[in-house]
This record gives C-alpha cells, sequence and structure tokens, in this order.
C-alpha cells in the first residue's frame, strides 16, 4: 500500500466526518424549527374553537308580571329585575317532560349563566320588549359549547362522560329543530375576564396590556434617547461614566423577576401606589426595558457617520445643535425600531407584573392607568390555571391574540428598518 | 388640587414666560441694544426663561408630594389617642379604612368616632392641598419675574440653555445607576430583616423548606423551615437540563448558519430563530405544562418508568428551546469575530471544513462560546413563567430529572403571590431568595462580559 493510498482511505473517512457534522448542523436547525411549528400547530389547534360561539335559540315571553316591571320602568327597576324567570320558563317549554327538580336543574344550565345579563341589556337598551314575545339566540354554557364542538365525545359511555344522557338528549333535540346555532365569538373580544368560561373575554386584558405600554413607552423611550444621546456624543471618559456603562449592560442580563421585587418594594410598600394598577407596571417594566433600548438607540446614534457631525459643525453649529437638527433625526429610524422591539418584549413579560399584583381576577374593564387591571400574558397565566376544561381553549385563544400583536410590532419594525435604512 | 392640573398650570406658565422673554429680547434686538453682534437666537432666551420657572416648581411639587403623606399620617396619628395603637400595623389598617371612605356611603358606615377622624382627615388633605397649590404656583411666578426681569442681550442664553439640557441628558443615563442601587438596596433591606429571624446560615445550607408558617402555635407543622438547599439544587437540575439541551444545539445551529449555508438559507433561517426568541416566556410555560409534560410523563410510563406531572425535565426541555436562540446569537457574533486568516490558513493546508471548525475556529473563539454559555446560565437560572408553570410547588432534594423539583423563581412567586401580609417571615424570604438570584446572575454576568471583552480584544 503507497502513500496515495492511505491518503485516499483516510479521506474517505474524514469526507464522511464532513458530511456528519455537516448534517448535525443542518439537525439542530430542523429542530429548532420543527419544535416552532410543533408549539405554534399544537396553540392554533387547540385555540380555534375559542372563536366560535355555540347559541341556543329560546322564545321568551317578556310579560310583566313575571319581571315584575313594564315599560315605563326606569334602568334601576330593569337592573334588579329577574330575568332568569322568562329564560326558564323558555327552556320548560321547549321541554316539558322535565319535572324533577333535579332534572329542571341540569335543563337551566343549558344556557350560560351570562344569558339573563344579555336578555337584560337587551331591555335596556329597548324596553318596549318587555310584554312581548322574543326569539333571543342565548349565550350557550360551556358543557352544550363543548359537545358541540366535539371536545367532549358524545359516544364515551354515560359514567366517563361530563355531560350525561338527559343533558346530551336535550342538545341533540334542540341540535336536530334548529334551535342550536355557532357564529363568529365577538363576546370573546367584548368582555372582562369571568369565572365562567363561555363568558370569559379578553378585552379587559388587551385594554389593561395597552395602558401598560403607553406608560412604558412614555416613560422609557424619552428616557432612553436622552441617556443614549449623553453616553454617545457628551459622555467625557472617565470612571463614573464606565459605572453607567456596566449598569446598563448589568441591568440588560438582570432577571425580569427582580425588577417585580423592586417594584413591591419601592413603589408598592415605599410609595404606596396602587396595586395592581398599569401605572406601576409600566413604571417597572420601563426600568425593565430602558437598557434594551438604550443599547439599539447607541447603536444607531453610532451609525451615523462623522462627516454629518463635522459639517454642522464647520457651519457654526454649536454641538447641542449639531446632535439634534442632524444626529438625531438621522438615526430616530433605528431608534424607533430598537423601540419597537424593546415594546414587544415588555408586552410578553409576565414575572415582575405578577409581583405588583396585576394577577388578581379583575372583571370590570380598566378605564384609566390607574384602575386595577391585568395584562394579556397574565390572563395567559390565570386562564391555563383555572381547572375547567372550557379554559384551554380560551387560554390558547389569548395567546394567539398575543402573539398577533407581537408579530404585528416586530413586523412594524421590520418595515421601518427596511424601509429608512440607509448605507452611509 | 390635582397633579395633573398643577403640571398643566406650570405648562401653561412656562409657554407663556417664553414667549415674554422672547418678545423682549426680539425687541431689544430690533432697538440695536446689544453691545455686541446678534450672537444668539431670541428661542433660546425664551427656553432658559421657561425652563427657570418650570424646572424649580416641577421639582418643589414633586417634594411637597413625597412629604405630603408622612404628613397627613403623623397629623391623624396626633389626633386619634396615641394609646389605641400598639404599633404601626394597626394604625395603617385604621388609615386605610379612614382613606377609603371616599363616598358620602361609606362615611355613614364608619362609626361616630372613626367619622370625626375622616372629617379631620379631610380637613387636613384640603388645607395641605391648598398650600401645596400655592407654593408651587408663586414659586413658579416669582422665579418667571426674575427670569423676565434678569435676561437680557449679553445673556448667554444659548449657553446656558445647553448646559440645562446636559443636565438633563446626564440625569437619564445615571437612571440605570439608580435602578441598579434601588434594586440591591429594596432586596438588601428586606432580607436583612429576613436574616434577624432566621440565622442565614441556616437559610444557606438547610435542607428543609416549607414556608408555611401556621397560624396558632399548636398546629401541626407550625414551625416554618426555611433551608433554601433544595431550592438551589432544583435551579441548577432545570438548568442544567437546559444548557444540555441549548448549548449544543445552539452551537452547531450557529455554526450551520455562518459556515455551511447560503445566504438564501440564512436569510430564511434566522428570522426563525428570532421568532423563537420573541415568544413570551407565558406561552413556553403553557405549552410544557399542557403539551410537554404529560407527553413526557406517558411516554415515561410506557417505558416502565414513574414520572412526576410535572417533573423537572418537561420545564429543563422547553428552557433549552427557549434558549436555543440565545446561543446560536452569541455563537454567531463570536465565530464571526474569529479572523478569516485563521479559517483559510487552516482550509490551504488542506483540513475538511469540519476540521477546520472543530481543531481551529472553536479553540479560536472558546473564550466566546464560554462567556455565552455563562449568559446562556444566567437566563436560564432567572427564568420564571416555564417554570412556574410547568414545575413543581413541593421542595424536594433530588437529582432526578424525572421528579418533580422547584427553583428559587418559583417560590418567590408562589411566596409574593395572592394573600400577605408585608412583615411575615414567609413574605421577606421571597427577597432572601431575590438577593441571591441577583448575586448569582450578577456574578455569573459579570464574569461572562469581562470574558467576552478579552476575548473581542484578543482580535481587534
Amino acid at each position: 500500500m503507497n502513500n496515495t493510498d492511505i491518503v485516499k482511505q483516510s479521506l474517505k473517512k474524514r469526507y464522511f466526518k464532513e458530511r456528519l457534522f455537516k448534517t448535525m448542523g443542518m439537525l439542530s436547525i430542523v429542530t429548532a424549527i420543527l419544535f416552532l411549528l410543533l408549539l405554534l400547530t399544537d396553540i392554533f389547534t387547540k385555540a380555534w374553537p375559542a372563536f366560535i360561539q355555540t347559541r341556543v335559540e329560546l322564545t321568551v315571553d317578556l310579560n310583566e308580571a313575571d319581571l315584575g316591571i313594564d315599560a315605563q320602568s326606569d334602568e334601576q327597576a330593569i337592573m334588579s329585575a329577574d330575568f332568569r324567570k322568562p329564560i326558564r320558563a323558555a327552556l320548560l317549554n321547549t321541554f316539558p317532560e322535565v319535572t324533577k327538580r333535579k332534572q329542571k336543574r341540569e335543563l337551566y344550565s343549558l344556557t350560560s349563566m351570562g344569558a339573563e345579563f344579555q336578555l337584560r341589556d337587551m331591555v335596556i337598551e329597548n324596553p318596549q320588549l318587555i310584554g312581548t314575545q322574543q326569539t333571543i339566540q342565548f349565550m350557550a354554557d360551556d358543557d352544550v359549547d363543548a359537545v358541540i364542538k366535539g371536545t367532549i365525545d358524545r359516544l364515551l359511555p354515560e359514567s366517563d362522560r361530563r355531560v350525561k344522557n338527559d343533558k346530551l338528549g336535550w342538545i341533540e333535540t334542540l341540535e336536530a329543530s334548529g334551535q342550536i346555532t355557532t357564529g363568529f365569538n365577538w363576546h370573546f373580544f367584548a368582555a372582562g375576564d369571568s369565572r365562567e368560561p363561555e363568558m370569559a373575554g379578553i378585552k379587559g386584558a388587551i385594554l389593561g396590556s395597552l395602558y401598560t405600554l403607553l406608560v412604558t413607552l412614555a416613560l422609557s423611550f424619552p428616557v432612553a434617547v436622552a441617556a443614549a444621546i449623553y453616553l454617545e456624543e457628551f459622555a467625557p471618559k472617565n470612571r463614573f461614566i464606565d459605572f453607567i456603562e456596566i449598569n446598563i449592560n448589568n441591568l440588560a442580563a438582570v432577571p425580569s423577576i427582580v425588577f417585580g421585587l423592586l417594584g413591591l418594594a419601592v413603589f408598592i410598600n415605599f410609595f404606596s401606589m396602587p396595586r395592581s394598577a398599569p401605572i406601576v407596571g409600566g413604571i417597572v417594566l420601563s426600568l425593565m426595558t430602558l437598557p434594551t433600548i438604550i443599547i439599539a438607540s447607541r447603536s444607531a446614534i453610532k451609525a451615523v457617520p462623522p462627516s454629518l457631525r463635522e459639517a454642522a459643525l464647520g457651519l457654526g453649529a454649536s454641538k447641542m445643535q449639531s446632535v439634534f437638527h442632524h444626529v438625531l433625526p438621522a438615526a430616530l429610524p433605528g431608534i424607533l425600531t430598537g423601540t419597537i422591539i424593546g415594546m414587544a418584549q415588555a408586552l410578553g413579560e409576565t414575572a415582575p407584573l405578577l409581583m405588583i399584583g396585576m394577577v388578581a381576577f379583575i372583571v370590570d374593564i380598566p378605564q384609566s392607568v390607574t384602575d386595577p387591571s391585568t395584562v394579556l400574558p397574565i390572563q395567559v397565566f390565570l386562564w391555563a390555571d383555572s381547572p375547567e376544561r372550557g379554559f384551554l381553549e380560551k387560554t390558547s385563544a389569548a395567546i394567539m391574540v398575543l402573539l398577533f400583536f407581537l408579530i404585528a410590532m416586530n413586523a412594524i419594525a421590520i418595515y421601518l428598518r427596511k424601509k429608512f435604512e440607509k448605507k452611509w | 388640587m390635582k397633579i395633573s392640573l398643577m403640571i398643566f398650570l406650570l405648562l401653561i406658565f412656562a409657554a407663556f414666560s417664553y414667549f415674554m422673554a422672547r418678545q423682549k429680547i426680539t425687541t431689544a434686538y430690533r432697538q440695536h441694544k446689544s453691545k455686541h453682534k446678534i450672537l444668539t437666537l431670541p428661542k433660546y432666551f425664551g427656553y432658559v426663561a421657561a425652563l427657570s420657572s418650570l424646572i424649580p416648581a416641577l421639582l418643589m411639587m414633586f417634594f411637597l408630594q413625597m412629604v405630603e403623606e408622612p404628613y397627613i399620617n403623623h397629623e391623624i396619628s396626633s389626633f386619634i389617642s396615641s394609646s389605641q395603637f400598639d404599633d404601626n400595623q394597626d394604625l395603617n389598617l385604621y388609615m386605610n379604612e379612614i382613606i377609603s371612605a371616599d363616598t358620602p356611603e361609606k362615611v355613614a358606615a364608619l362609626s361616630a368616632e372613626k367619622q370625626q377622624v375622616h372629617q379631620r382627615y379631610m380637613e387636613i388633605q384640603t388645607t395641605t392641598d391648598r398650600t401645596q397649590a400655592v407654593i408651587v404656583l408663586s414659586l413658579a411666578i416669582l422665579l418667571a419675574v426674575w427670569a423676565f426681569k434678569k435676561i437680557n442681550t449679553d445673556t448667554p442664553a444659548r449657553r446656558v440653555f445647553e448646559r440645562i439640557v446636559e443636565g438633563i441628558l446626564l440625569l437619564a443615563a445615571s437612571i440605570a445607576i439608580m435602578t441598579t442601587v434601588g434594586i440591591v438596596f429594596s432586596v438588601l433591606f428586606e432580607s436583612t430583616r429576613f436574616f434577624g429571624e432566621v440565622p442565614i446560615l441556616s437559610f444557606m445550607f438547610g435542607t428543609e423548606w416549607s414556608p408555611q408558617t401556621a397560624i396558632r402555635a399548636d398546629q401541626v407543622g407550625s414551625s416554618a423551615a426555611f433551608g433554601a438547599v433544595p431550592l438551589f439544587v432544583g435551579t441548577m437540575l432545570i438548568s442544567f437540563i437546559a444548557l444540555l439541551v441549548s448549548v449544543p444545539l445552539g452551537l452547531m445551529s450557529a455554526i450551520y448558519l455562518s459556515e455551511y449555508a447560503s445566504q438564501r438559507v440564512r436569510s430564511l433561517t434566522k428570522p426563525v430563530l428570532e421568532i423563537l426568541a420573541g415568544i413570551p416566556t407565558v406561552v413556553y410555560g403553557f405549552f410544557a405544562a399542557l403539551t410537554v409534560a404529560p407527553f413526557i410523563r406517558d411516554l415515561g410510563q410506557s417505558m416502565g418508568l414513574s414520572v412526576a406531572s410535572e417533573s423537572a425535565l418537561a420545564a429543563g426541555l422547553v428552557m433549552g428551546i427557549m434558549i436555543i436562540p440565545f446561543v446560536s446569537s452569541l455563537s454567531d457574533d463570536v465565530l464571526s469575530a474569529v479572523p478569516q486568516s485563521l479559517r483559510e490558513g487552516s482550509l490551504g493546508l488542506g483540513a475538511t471544513r469540519s476540521e477546520t471548525i472543530i481543531k481551529v475556529l472553536i479553540p479560536a473563539a472558546l473564550p466566546g462560546i464560554v462567556g455565552g454559555v455563562l449568559l446562556a446560565a444566567s437566563r436560564a437560572i432567572g427564568e420564571t413563567m416555564i417554570v412556574v408553570m410547568a414545575a413543581g410547588l413541593a421542595a424536594n432534594l433530588t437529582v432526578n430529572p424525572l421528579d418533580a423539583v422547584t427553583t428559587v423563581t418559583v417560590q418567590i412567586v408562589t411566596l409574593l403571590t395572592g394573600d400577605q401580609e408585608f412583615d411575615s417571615a414567609k413574605t421577606l424570604a421571597a427577597f432572601a431568595l431575590g438577593l441571591m438570584l441577583f448575586i448569582t446572575t450578577l456574578i455569573l454576568n459579570v464574569i461572562a462580559l469581562h470574558v467576552v471583552r478579552k476575548y473581542r480584544e484578543q482580535y481587534e
């Protein structure tokens, strides 16, 4: 065997190793992509039922005697009237064979607890309805909803099934007579949180997130840009400035939950600011996103060519004028991109907000930055913790809404970067 | 007076003094009163006049706001007979009850004695509010008048204005320091209170963790135990699993993307990794708890293993996937910092690409990669939502990845959410854990940043 053969043989082995290595690299990327696909499909398939609402169509008799009010009654009286009665009567009308108390209770749970509020709101809006008969599509209970969507398997033996034979029979009768309809679940986007899965909505969380982000933006954007300008353009080289830079770099890597501890100890306990309020959440998140925006803004400012500064200075502008009139406008697209990415990070952040009490169960939709509220990621966390089966799809749907906002924000950032990116 | 109204008034005031000062200087310029040539635009005189009334007035307002509450509390507590309250806790509750009575119905529901206190409270509130408004607004007016009189064409208005702006910029830059100081002090302060109740050694080296203190002394398990070793071990176990997943995958992805992949593949794959990095951790937590953990449990059962439904493996695995983009982008940075000449030298000697990478690139980039791994470790240790949703609550001292363990961050969240009195050892323990977390991640970050910087300098 001569040397060429030895080399050829070893080459074979080496090329094999080369291919193996390359495949390993490819495989690790494919793993990451596969995982992403798995995660997204898992959430999408779990989420879609939440966007469809099941309704039960009933003809209710809104007679004055049962409700104890008439068309002239004021809102207060209507508010306190018992709207359960006409709905229950309508259900009994549809299934006259139900007489036993236990069965009746089962029957009444075909419609949601929210059905009476639905009816009440309709009557408040139009008191003329009192004394008439109306055919209304009521929100169905989450069990009915689950049967219609197939999340509860009708073919299971009764002992293993959440919905028993009686109820299933009624549902199927209603289905056969066309009294069960489905439609897009607008309610999900128009309501606050609730203990009943079918009544729970995401509007409160969306608004809470919006208020929190507004506070975050209003605080972190000016401060971060000012800090970046100072550090890039004005800062002398000394110990103090080095210390600031070390601090910024470290803060960027401090776990977010520690910022929550800071918020709890300083803003809530020391300054006694309101718990669960977007204003405190916004302050904490802005402290957290500051390093991100500062670092992005600094690199945007650094990318502006020195010739611009020198030209401005040469024409007699002061240092401050050259920065604010020429450098800053040129760096603004980069700064905005960094800010949007920082805001997206703040939108998805959960842990620090748990610490400052935004985890409370809040039904009311927040009206201002000081109202107690929750935010999208925490709504996800709260619903994921709920034992009811119906909240599973709500959780996934909330995640989809959250991801939608994140994707939208990132798309805007990419668009800005593409549109205003300048090669100097 | 409401703060927003006061700020609004101050702003109007500032705008007014801006126009006045500008007008004065413009007229002066027109009449050629200046000894020198015109050096400064009139607007800078306006800015200086406006800021010299606005900034002190705002500072005064914030100062008064800060002292308002302690002052009112002090007045009220001297009003009610002090013998009634043994400690601050009761007084705070009492005060809350009075402050929260903001509608006539709520006031009517208070007891006669409390109604009296409430009335006194309202009186003090009104007087302090009025005094505040008077002080702040008169300060603003006085300063504005003073600035208007003082300003003339010889004032170096632009330089003064730029000094003020530079000061504001410096202040903004120092917020990073203030944040760090705030974190250190708030965590340290509560921790020292905790270590006053629980010896620091039994916290650091104790092996039993059961923070539930009983309400009555004779209840079973009434003595709370604050030995944090199980939490440290649990945190390290989950982080280790996460690194085991993310370091090889992230490093190999970075190598493939930077050394093998075509431009097209690169431009398609990078955004995917970025999406992976941008998904909120609560989503990963949901996925870990509801999809991965049951899957691993069923898989383990089918192989005859007993797997906890909140196994460390599930949380660690998902956390590892979450960190992949982090490791990959850091490794990408350090790999591309290796000079091209090293690559070409190795290839020129006949080495294959993989040999070049393994024998030349990785050794050359090793400090940077180690720094990246340390940063990833600090991320894994501080990660909260995945473990809160997918890891257990019970503090088991074990290194079996199939068992349920709990972590430092999980315990912080469970101790601080829900009902809490702030002074119990239970809530203070959360701050002690936070201190440990902060110190650990700080050390990791400082080492990592130092290593990475040294490495960069080597090739620059």
